[in-house]
């Protein structure tokens, strides 16, 4: 088989060898993501600042400035047009042309029916066969409550993944394992901040799933941790953490590498509605194998777990 | 040698099966659509086989989201301010013991009357105790709600307060919302649309999904008026506001002429809740109008106030605007009547399913909208579909070049996995959305890592020169507490999805879940099946994994 074995690499990597200088580098990355973040601000979509999105196709040559120049008469607040990509490029669904031009229009206002009908019949008299594909209207009360929502459902998945871990394992794991996802999402803002995508309700969807999955890599190599500290209770910690990620090493790759498979499939055809979407998912992915041995484990050097795991004694850690 | 538990494979076929069952009408949608939309319609889906489709959201059929809030602390105001004429008419008899009073507060959440005479507070609230007991409050739109106290009233040096319990409020806000719900399921219903969602969210909101609808614009039209008719008596009329007003009299607008101005007595003669009927119709002068009627008892009232009123106007108010004040010719005994006003046939039309429906009990506001058009929903599938095929063959591809046979048992299995999420997402009649194909896609590009798990525990164990049996033995039990952790952890950000996430992010959720489960339930059982089975009838002297 052509990959088989691909994987079966008897060398042990040293995967501490550099891990100083990664962590400089991933806290470099943390406070750059920061500073952007507080800098640029995220690209907030309708969802969590209010206002009345319209996507509108049409055939006819317009442009974005033609657009503005007739919305701008009315009194909608601050308006933003955009040019999106057809979302159904790679696609025949025949619906929408692969020549139609695509527009994203968000305006601040949302007074329900009058914004929706001032806006429709302004567009409707410059362009005549302009399609509304999708309209979107979150009034200011709703938005500020799916942006507490939002930040609660994070809040929430983090501390209720440091007390299974906690419960499972010791404290020093459960600190690891959310440090590692904190690095994971805040990363994934900053990221978020310099690409301007949408960041909206989807993302926050997203976020949780980077949580669970960069969780589920950081569990499997701290399982073997676990395993291996009973198993050689006098090899230093350093040398337990290596083997232990040399030993579920060839499984992180092949996990990452089938999600990845399936996420790319999704971005590259999933169409523009969920492109940032998957896009936050394919970086997590990314950054959350990365993290689950480079800040995870690293963390678990640095803390000095306990070695002791006599399964007498040992109060914590439920065994299966 | 691995022994075969037979009532195991018995379970495992008879879940597959199931699955293959419920599943299978997704895959011939059209088919099974047709079926159910048209019964009679030769279809050439089988009988006995079932026939529940997923349930696809708005994102991918198209159609208008609409949350919506419903303002019952406006109720609670207008039901202060009735309390408040009422009080103050029976305070007025005793105006010799109280000296003058006034209402004080400015909320509108409670009633607070100041009394002139501090001593006589203990009076006054004698007389307000007996409003308790009186059920005019409630009885005519909220019977059944009234249980021993409805107000509170306490007091303090000369102001006294009046305030629904808690309880009470609760129990008021709860009708309110039911009849909201009511009223604007027979609004939406009038649309004629295929299965609108109405369901009630929170503790005042309303939540409306009007799948197929091209724009919420009709929908806007017919939920965002109360609907409130009444028929008053027109004390005076003026192109001025400034009426000297009392307590039982109110200054309203008109609908045909900005500059007109009426002062209206605040107890209408009769209201829309007697309408037994209203139809869309025509005037002498062929212009568009509504004609209605009354149940027995207004029809009665309303023969004797016109019998009574010859020669005088009275004012037809929708939603507090004059729509028309005609003046009374003769007496009306009939009960039947008809509203002009400037409207145009849509409008006339609006106005009798408004009518026919019933005023809603409180106003309504619009918090979210959403309108997918059907092109978009219509070409998402597609696009969900194509990606979901693709990622799926490259996952096989990729699991059957690393790891041959296993791979393929591994394939198997995540192909059944698949088949399993979309029967329990039929079954369960839960929704799918576009983040939900998303949530499938994703499932199938993590549902192989409990396999690949214990493939990988395998290999180690064969490195240590295990026997072929022991090291699949081995490999399972020790890649056992891996898996759990691993998807305990995914199914916590799944759940908590699912508790914060609203919409199209729930959808999500569920398929995540639900991936979850059944690729943890694929890996342990069926693909250990296939190994198990493959291990008996091939005797395999060494493994290559």
């Amino acid at each position: 088989m052509l990959l088989r074995g691909l994987f079966n690499q008897s060398k042990e990597f040293q995967f501490f060898r550099f891990s100083d200088l990664l962590s400089y580098i991933s806290l470099a990355a943390i406070g750059i993501s920061i500073i952007l973040f507080s800098v640029l601000g995220l690209n907030y979509g309708i969802d969590f600042r209010g206002g009345t999105m319209f996507m509108v196709s049409t055939s006819e040559p317009i442009e974005v400035s033609d657009i503005r120049d007739t919305l701008s008469t009315s009194q909608l607040g601050d308006i933003s047009i955009s040019r999106a990509t057809n979302p159904l490029e790679t696609l025949s669904a025949g619906a929408i042309a692969n020549s139609d031009s695509i527009f994203i229009i968000k305006v601040e206002k949302t007074e329900g029916v009058n914004v929706e009908t001032s806006v429709k019949s302004l567009l409707q008299n410059i362009v005549t066969n302009i399609k509304f594909l999708q309209i979107e209207s979150v009034g200011s009360k709703v938005s500020s409550e799916l942006v507490r929502n939002g930040m609660l459902a994070v809040f929430f998945a983090v501390v209720s993944v440091l007390i299974y871990i906690w419960l499972r394992f010791e404290w020093q794991f459960a600190l690891g394992a959310v440090l590692a996802l904190i690095h994971d999402v805040i990363l994934t803002i900053g990221i978020f901040s310099v690409l301007r995508y949408e960041f909206n309700l989807s993302i926050i969807a997203a976020l949780l799933t980077i949580i669970g999955y960069s969780l589920n890599d950081t569990v499997v190599v701290f399982d073997r941790v676990r395993e291996n500290l009973r198993n050689f209770k006098s090899l230093p910690l350093l040398k337990v953490l290596n083997m232990s990620i040399n030993n579920t090493f060839s499984r992180t790759i092949m996990t990452s590498v089938t999600t990845l498979l399936a996420l790319f499939a999704l971005y590259f055809l999933g169409g523009d509605v969920i492109r940032g979407f998957t896009f936050a998912m394919i970086w997590g992915v990314l950054v959350g194998t990365y993290s689950s041995i480079f800040v995870a484990a690293k963390i678990l050097l640095l803390l000095n777990v306990k070695r002791n795991w006599d399964e007498k004694d040992s109060k914590a850690g439920t065994q299966f | 040698m691995p022994t075969l538990n037979f009532f195991r494979i018995f379970l495992i076929t008879l879940i597959c099966l199931v699955a293959f069952l419920f599943a299978s009408p997704n895959f011939f949608y059209a088919t099974v659509d047709k079926k159910l939309n048209d019964p009679t319609s030769s279809s050439s889906w089988p009988d006995f086989m079932p026939s529940t489709l997923v349930k696809l959201g708005l994102d991918l059929r198209g159609g208008v989201y609409m949350l919506l809030e419903v303002k019952t602390d406006d109720v609670i105001r207008d039901k202060f301010d009735f309390l408040w004429t009422d009080i103050r008419s029976s305070l007025i008899k005793k105006r010799k013991e109280l000296g003058a009073i006034r209402r004080v507060d400015i909320s509108g959440d409670k009633l607070q009357i100041q009394i002139g005479n501090p001593e006589s507070v203990n009076l006054a609230i004698i007389e307000i105790e007996k409003f308790n007991s009186s059920s005019e409050l409630f009885s005519s739109r909220w019977s059944g709600s009234v249980t021993r106290d409805v107000l509170e009233i306490s007091s303090t040096d000369n102001v006294v307060t009046i305030s629904f319990s808690e309880e009470q409020k609760k129990a008021l806000e709860k009708q309110v919302i039911d009849q909201s719900l009511e009223i604007i399921r027979r609004r939406v219903d009038e649309t004629g649309t295929r299965e609108p969602t109405i369901q009630r969210q929170g503790r005042k909101r309303v939540l409306v999904q009007v799948p197929g609808l091209g724009s919420s614009e009709e929908l806007i039209a017919l939920l965002g008026k109360t609907a409130k008719l009444t028929f008053n008596e027109v004390v005076a009329m003026d192109t001025n506001s400034n009426f000297p007003t009392k307590l039982d009299e109110t200054v309203v607008g008109s609908e045909q002429d900005k500059e007109l101005f009426f002062l209206l007595k605040k107890r209408p003669v009769v209201s829309g809740e007697n309408l037994t009927n209203a139809q869309p119709s025509f005037d002498e002068n062929g212009l568009p109008a509504v004609s209605f009627n009354f149940n027995p008892s207004a029809a009665l009232k309303f023969g004797n106030y016109t019998k009574e009123n010859i020669g005088s106007p009275f004012a037809i108010v929708l939603d507090d605007v004059v729509i028309s004040a005609p003046t009374i010719r003769s007496h009306i005994p009939g009960g039947s009547g008809i509203i002009t006003g400037n409207f145009s046939v849509e409008e006339s039309n609006r106005l009798a399913i408004l009518l026919r429906s019933g005023a809603l009990p409180a106003e309504i506001e619009v918090l979210e909208l959403r309108t997918i058009g059907p092109e978009l929903g219509r070409d998402s599938i597609n696009a969900g579909k194509l990606a979901a095929v693709v990622g799926g063959v490259l996952v096989l591809v990729f699991m059957w070049l690393s790891y041959g046979l296993f791979g393929i048992f591994a394939n198997i299995a995540l192909i059944l996995n698949i088949i399993l999420v979309m029967a329990l997402l039929s079954i369960l009649g839960a929704t799918l959305t576009l983040p939900g194909i998303a949530g499938i896609v994703l499932t199938i590009g993590m549902a192989v890592d409990a396999n690949v798990l214990v493939f990988e525990r395998i290999k180690e164990e064969i490195k240590r020169n295990s026997s072929v049996y022991n090291s699949i033995k081995t490999g399972y039990e020790k890649a056992l507490s891996s898996i759990v952790d691993a998807n305990v952890t995914t199914m916590i950000a799944a759940v908590i999805l699912f508790f914060f996430g609203s919409g199209p992010i729930k959808g999500f959720s569920v398929t995540l879940g639900l991936g979850i489960i059944t690729s943890v339930f694929t890996a342990l059982l069926i693909t250990r099946l296939f190994i198990d089975l493959y291990m008996l009838f091939y005797k395999p002297k060494f493994l290559r994994v």
